[in-house]
């Protein structure tokens, strides 16, 4: 087995990887996609001679060694074979987010310098057509999917099964010069680059070598004991460094099987199909998922909804201990045990999650409260710190020292050091190359010794060695009074509401701190069904009195948590605003993994937040949107800007 | 500016075959009630062919004419150079025509996955003693080969995540696509679509004309039309016929009827005394 290999051994590179599992377990299963309603699979031994045919094919349509390959697309198997022919022939592979409209496809086309691309859909090729003009240096277009292509014009374009039937029918002129190529791979050759999603700015190139993703992948496997049988669903997007060490570089390294879903629509019902045993998903996603499921229970009979209430308050008092292998008495777990029977097991099942032994949870805080839910169920849900620049892995937290406030201890190799201003800095063999012809940001991260700036302030707490992360470095500001800001943190527990998808806090430099907010139409638009309130739209329901009310409370209850934090009960929110349109990417409010871009909101809705802060009871603003194929169009709206009652400091003091 | 016989080259590059179907002088009358009157026109191989004209101009009852469903008084319907005699609708369907409805006909309990099964119905001939025996009567194989072929339309039309969710349970935009999905999975020669984009919003009509223009580019399927939206009609057909009180009043590619004087008064509206 891999795992008892010494050190990474002959794995220098992926493709020399993909030569191992072949000889080892060739037989196994690689990849399983469902199309046309059946799991079709892949096994070691064919995956390697479809990216022996791509790679062939590739090296005959003239690509060279060092030249950049975009991959655009959902996950797809063939998707990552074309990552793993890349790599193999000498190119570096650069995974684009799929959602991304043409002009940020654009820019980092533009930037790598993308000689080919691969695209997996007509609508991803149109993107690539829209601005190639722009591209100086882009030659070859290859497309996976036929549909609606034949009338193109296919001089530079070329199809997926075609380039790989070429490089099969070049096998005995070109088998020569790919051997010659994957073996002057070594540890140091560029593995992958990935573009960041930028919170601030232009997306950067992250350069990562082999030594990177192989060591990652390596020790990050043998610290969750991850085998060859495990089965992982792969359905974040390509372009993410989670996806790309988890749905590739851990499955070279152990040679798991990697499932891709039949498309984003299904992933809920091939997650219950597959029943993944290691699964990553961000806050989001669990949140989404028990929004779900507390819907339909509240759709239930009257005798369910009375067990499950019954069960699930016992889960939270002992199913965590359990899973922590804390001792509980034997009452106590003969009670958990038929609540397994009766309602924790068929509920995992239809999530999905029966046969999740690792799970982890990252990019984001995630609710205790959500956290402890999928714990108490019995599922081994973990958190885990990371960024593209370190391969992922910085901190996560072992079986059995599992906390929602903490983000784990350093994973193997890492080394964490907390500067003087908080901010937290690392060293690891994951510590990325460079970023791609960006010398002075790359100096201005990573310093010589090796150490890298997260941007994010944190400390280490003294008796456990675990890692808490407080706010974004960038963003904990301080208000007119000096106390301390700290946006994310007051974000945080709002959104841990369900009725509140989204939340943006101000105040920097401010008296008072105010705040956006967004509903969550799924949670919201069900109670207003069950209330009987008729809505049109997403904005009549962000509109509604009765929402408002329901999202004061919510605030008020933030406010109220927020004043028993001495040092931050300074961000209690003062007035709020229900936002009119949500939050999105394709606007450029958030970034594609979904992380608000507060410079941009701030300019955006400079005249929402100047409402917020000069008392005017109500705003009329415009605001620009883009749709999903790039078009814009507007939205104008008069909005209710809300007091909310905030617990005064000196009461507070008082009390005490 | 067509070649009436030897078909012709679109715009965008594609080759138009000779006449499939043909109406020759057909007047159809409900009673007193003139529907249709003295119309003829053609349909050709590998075209889009669009029906249009005002409320009450007679389209669906062509429409219903061509599929069969009518049977007019006079004239004949030509199907591959012969005049077509008077048929069952299932010996039309087995025929290679298929057809949705204006108001969506679904079995509004079954899947969807069903739904598109019960399209394939024409091309199965298992036994009841066959199906009874399944796997030994050889049913199981034949439904296996049919599945497939149901799926390939279901990932076609990119239904996937609703296979297996009742027809009553979804909305108006889906169920048009899954009556679509009926329809094509009868491997149609030519398909009949009855106001494929009624009550639709633009996105919906978008996802629709992207999908007829597929059919009509993969499978090579002969498309005739009735539309409202005359944006879409312009759009997405080869050649237009235009009918206003029962009558043709207009014929040709969608420029030449948008410049005909005809055309233009039926939809302003003048007069009709």
């Amino acid at each position: 087995m891999a795992q008892t290999h010494d050190g990474v051994g002959e794995g220098v590179s992926l493709p020399a990887l993909l030569k191992r599992n072949v000889r080892e377990f060739g037989s196994s299963p690689a990849y399983r996609e469902k199309e046309f309603g059946i799991w079709q699979s892949w096994t070691w031994a064919e995956t390697a001679d479809e990216i022996q045919a791509l790679a062939l094919g590739l090296i005959n349509l003239g690509v060279r060694e060092g030249d950049f390959i975009a991959v655009i697309g959902r996950n797809r198997p063939y998707l990552y074979w074309s990552i793993l022919a890349a790599e193999s022939v000498g190119a570096v592979p650069v995974p684009l987010y799929q959602d991304a409209v043409a002009e940020e496809m654009a820019y980092v086309l533009e930037h790598c310098g993308a000689r080919f691309v691969i695209a997996a859909d007509q609508e991803q090729v149109d993107k690539v057509i829209e601005v190639q003009d722009r591209l100086h240096q882009f030659e070859h277009l290859i497309y996976l999917d036929p549909r609606g292509m034949r009338k193109y014009d296919h001089t530079t374009l070329h199809e997926f099964s075609h380039v790989q039937a070429q490089g099969r029918a070049a096998h005995d002129e070109l088998i020569g010069e790919l051997e010659r190529r994957i073996a002057t791979l070594t540890l140091d050759s560029t593995c992958v680059m990935l573009y960041t999603s930028g919170t601030t700015g232009k997306p950067k190139g992250v350069v990562l070598s082999n030594r990177n993703v192989i060591e990652t992948a390596r020790a990050s496997s043998s610290f969750d004991k991850l085998k060859l049988d495990d089965e992982i669903l792969a359905y974040l997007p390509m372009a993410w460094v989670g996806d790309f060490i988890f749905s590739i570089g851990q499955a070279y390294w152990t040679g798991f099987c990697v499932n891709c879903p039949e498309s984003a629509d299904t992933m809920m019902t091939d997650l219950r199909e597959i029943g993944p045993t290691y699964y990553f998903a961000p806050p989001r996603v669990f949140e989404t998922q028990l929004t779900n499921v507390m819907i339909r229970m509240e759709d239930a009979g009257a005798f369910k909804q009375r067990m499950f209430k019954h069960f699930m308050d016992h889960a939270r008092k002992v199913g965590p201990k359990i899973l922590d292998g804390e001792p509980v008495g034997l009452m106590d777990r003969i009670k958990y045990a038929v609540g397994d029977m009766m309602i924790y097991g068929p509920l995992k099942n239809t999530l999905g999650f029966s046969r999740v032994r690792v799970g982890y949870t990252a990019g984001e805080a995630i609710g205790p409260e959500i956290f402890d839910f999928y714990r108490s169920l019995g599922i081994n849900l973990k958190q885990l710190y990371g960024q593209t620049e370190a391969t992922v892995f910085i901190t996560a937290q072992p079986d059995g020292q599992v906390r929602s406030d903490t983000v784990g201890v350093p994973s193997p190799g890492v080394e964490i050091r907390i500067a003087d201003n908080g901010e937290v800095f690392y060293r690891s063999p994951g510590v990325f190359v460079e970023y791609y012809k960006n010398p002075e940001s790359t100096a201005g991260t990573k310093d010589a010794e090796g150490w890298v700036a997260t941007g994010d302030a944190g400390f280490i707490e003294p008796d456990t060695g675990h890692l808490r992360i407080i706010d974004r470095a960038k963003d904990v500001g301080k208000m007119a009074d000096g106390a301390l800001f700290a946006p994310k943190y007051v974000e945080n527990k709002l959104k841990f509401f369900p009725n509140i998808l989204e939340a943006v806090v101000f105040g920097n430099g401010r008296d008072e701190c105010t705040a956006f907010i967004n509903i969550d139409l799924t949670a919201v638009g069900n109670w207003a069904e069950r209330n009987n309130i008729a809505y049109a739209s997403y904005q009549e329901l962000a509109g509604h009195p009765k929402v408002l009310e329901t999202i004061q409370s919510h605030v008020e209850e933030v406010n109220r948590s927020v004043a028993e934090d001495q040092m931050l009960s300074g961000c209690q929110v003062h007035r709020f605003v229900v936002l009119h349109k949500e939050l999105d990417a394709d606007d450029g409010e958030l970034t594609r993994t979904r992380k608000v871009r507060r410079r941009i909101i701030e300019d955006k809705y400079a005249d929402i937040i100047a409402a917020l802060y000069d008392g005017s009871p109500q705003v009329s603003t415009v605001t620009e949107v883009t749709y999903e194929d790039g078009r814009t169009g507007s939205i104008s709206a008069t909005l209710d800007v809300r007091d909310a009652p905030v617990v005064a400091l000196q009461q507070k003091m008082a009390a005490e | 500016m067509l070649d009436q016989t030897e078909g012709y080259i679109t715009e965008d590059g594609r080759k138009i075959g000779g006449v499939v179907m043909e109406m020759k002088n057909i007047t159809l009358r409900f009673g007193g009630v003139v529907a249709i009157k003295d119309i003829s026109f053609d349909i050709r191989e590998g075209e889009i062919r669009a029906i249009i004209g005002p409320n009450g101009a007679g389209k669906s009852s062509m429409l219903n004419v061509i599929s069969g469903f009518y049977v007019p008084q006079e004239g004949e319907v030509w199907f591959r150079g012969a005049p077509r005699p008077q048929m069952k609708p299932y010996q039309v369907a087995q025929q290679g025509i298929a057809r949705t409805f204006q108001n969506i006909a679904l079995f509004e309990g079954m899947s969807v996955l069903d739904n598109v099964m019960t399209g394939r119905l024409t091309q199965m001939d298992a036994s009841l003693w066959k199906q009874a025996l399944w796997k030994w009567g050889g049913a199981e194989k034949e439904e296996v080969a049919n599945r497939e072929i149901a799926e390939k339309i279901i990932d076609f039309l990119e239904i996937q995540n609703i296979r297996k969710t009742p027809v009553a349970r979804l909305p108006y935009g889906l169920k048009k696509r899954v009556e679509l999905a009926r329809a094509l999975a009868a491997e149609p020669k030519l398909l009949l679509l009855d106001e494929p984009m009624a009550g639709m919003n633009v996105e919906e009509k978008e996802d629709m004309s992207r999908f007829i223009l597929d059919v009509n580019d993969e499978f090579g399927t002969t498309i005739a039309l009735i539309e409202h939206d005359m944006g879409v009609v312009m759009d997405l057909s080869d050649r237009v016929v235009v009918m206003d009180y029962g009558k043709k009043i207009g014929d040709g590619t969608p420029d030449e009827v948008r410049s005909n004087q005809d055309v233009i008064d039926a939809y302003l509206g003048v007069s009709h005394d």
